[in-house]
């Protein structure tokens, strides 16, 4: 079993997060199927996941992670209020964001870094949405996406994760989100799977 | 609220007072990324100042209105929607002696030549009116031209064969150059016009509504205001047609129609 080193736990201690958005792509079914193990189906908080997938119109993501977890998973609606205890993933071919109000909308804005969805796209919103109440996951993937949002999501005061790239499938990714901006912790899967089972025992409503 | 958010705020607030566009019940994030976009493209420092040349400038606001309108747009996108409109709707609607169809938000036309090729294969043209209406005067002169670049031939075919097309995909349009003219005799019964979902109200009585893409970018409310239009106009047992990812399940009005097919979102008014 990871445990979490005392400095993370200090991080987390002093702060209440509302939600958590996490990012990949290449590797990417794997390396959330680690860092959501084990989460219970009451998780407090509610997880948007963005995973970058060939696109096409039916996106078998929360069917396949359904099988895997705990907690209930589905696509994310257009309108939709976010609830907790839920993993969302955003649906293929369009952007998906966060609204103030907390809810989802999605847009046939023009792709970003190659991707619609776009990782950069959900995390800016998320970051305007939930400022310092946010947690931000990046984890493995071949494209740059996903950099500027974390620095979003820190500059928004909230608390931005990086996998560790050398760790990570593919590498790309990460160390593009750590060149631009130097993250609040950057950790191996394992260490991010407790980090959020931590964060999950400690939330207050 | 961070200044950014009054900003656009005020900046909506001065386009709808100043020319009558209301923007107000767009979701926020999406415009948000397009205001910024505008501000740096028409290179001002702020949306302030943005909003102060807009209202002094109206050809600065029709440059504008390419970004807080969304012109993206492919012909027979998501070919399943059209094969059922195809073989679900198009069957009931030949019972009419005439028809009537409204495709709202129509944007730059893409999909208008879509249901026209449709409808020409159907043998229902002839008999049809089709209003295609949006906000923007730019992208509905685009849509009266009936040119699309020839480079998105390729996918086109690709979708209109999906969708169940009966011909050559190359007998609707005449290459020239970059360029594909579609038939001219497509949109004889198509009537192109100024309209908004926001502002204003019902004009016609349709039997088919097909609005795609369009209701993502309104919140709740507007939404709510735009199904109402839609329950509005259409006739008894009337058809709607949305966006592959759009819902009606967070409206009053879901009650109001029943899902000729669920997955291709496609309703019938009951």
């Amino acid at each position: 079993m990871t445990t979490l080193q005392p400095a993370t736990l200090e991080i987390l201690a002093n702060r209440t997060m509302e939600a958590i958005v996490v990012g990949a792509s290449a590797g990417g079914v794997d390396a959330m199927l680690h860092i959501f193990k084990g989460l219970p189906q009451h998780y407090p908080l509610p997880i948007i996941a963005l995973l970058h997938m060939q696109e096409t119109r039916e996106s078998k993501l929360a069917e396949l992670f359904q099988h895997h977890l705990n907690l209930q998973v589905k696509e994310a609606t257009d309108k939709e209020s976010i609830a907790p205890g839920t993993l969302y993933f955003a649906p293929a071919s369009y952007h998906l964001s966060i609204e103030h109000n907390l809810q989802f909308s999605l847009s046939c804005e023009a792709p970003l870094h190659f991707s619609r969805p776009s990782i950069d796209i959900l995390m800016e919103s998320a970051a305007d949405a939930y400022g310092e109440a946010l947690v931000g996951i990046l984890l493995t993937g071949a494209n740059p996406d996903g950099a500027a949002g974390m620095r979003a999501i820190k500059q928004a005061g909230g608390l931005a994760i990086v996998q560790d790239p050398d760790e990570a499938e593919v590498d790309y990714m990460p160390r593009a989100a750590i060149q631009l901006q130097t993250p609040d912790m950057i950790l191996r899967l394992g260490r991010i799977n407790q980090l959020l089972i931590t964060l999950g025992e400690q939330h207050v409503h | 609220m961070s200044t950014l958010d009054i900003e656009l705020r005020l900046l909506m607030e001065a386009i709808y007072l100043r020319y009558n566009y209301d923007f107000r019940d767009y979701t926020g994030a999406s415009q948000k990324r397009r205001v910024v976009q505008a501000v740096r493209a028409l290179n001002c420092e702020s949306v302030s100042e943005l909003q102060s040349r807009v209202l002094h400038d109206t050809d600065l606001f029709t440059q504008l209105l390419q970004f807080l309108t969304i012109p993206v747009s492919e012909m027979f996108r998501d070919p399943s929607y059209y094969a059922c409109l195809r073989t679900e709707v198009l069957p009931v609607l030949k019972t009419y002696p005439s028809l009537k169809i409204w495709v709202a938000g129509c944007s730059t036309g893409e999909e208008v030549y879509s249901l026209a090729i449709l409808l020409r294969e159907e043998g229902l043209l002839e008999r049809t009116i089709i209003y295609a209406t949006d906000i923007n005067p730019v992208s509905l002169d685009k849509a009266r031209k009936g040119v699309f670049p020839l480079s998105r031939m390729q996918l086109y075919t690709k979708n209109y064969q999906e969708a169940g097309g009966k011909q050559a995909f190359s007998d609707y349009y005449t290459a020239a150059y970059s360029a594909a003219l579609f038939d001219r005799s497509l949109c004889e019964n198509i009537t192109f016009a100024d309209h908004s979902l926001s502002t204003d109200s019902v004009f016609s009585e349709t039997h088919l509504i097909s609005c795609r893409n369009v209701l993502i970018y309104f919140n709740r409310k507007l939404q709510d205001r735009a199904l109402g239009l839609f329950h509005e106009s259409l006739c008894h047992r009337g058809f709607l047609g949305l966006g592959s990812k759009e819902s009606i399940d967070f409206s009053d009005y879901n009650r109001r129609f029943e899902a000729v097919d669920k997955r291709e979102r496609i309703f019938r008014k009951l």
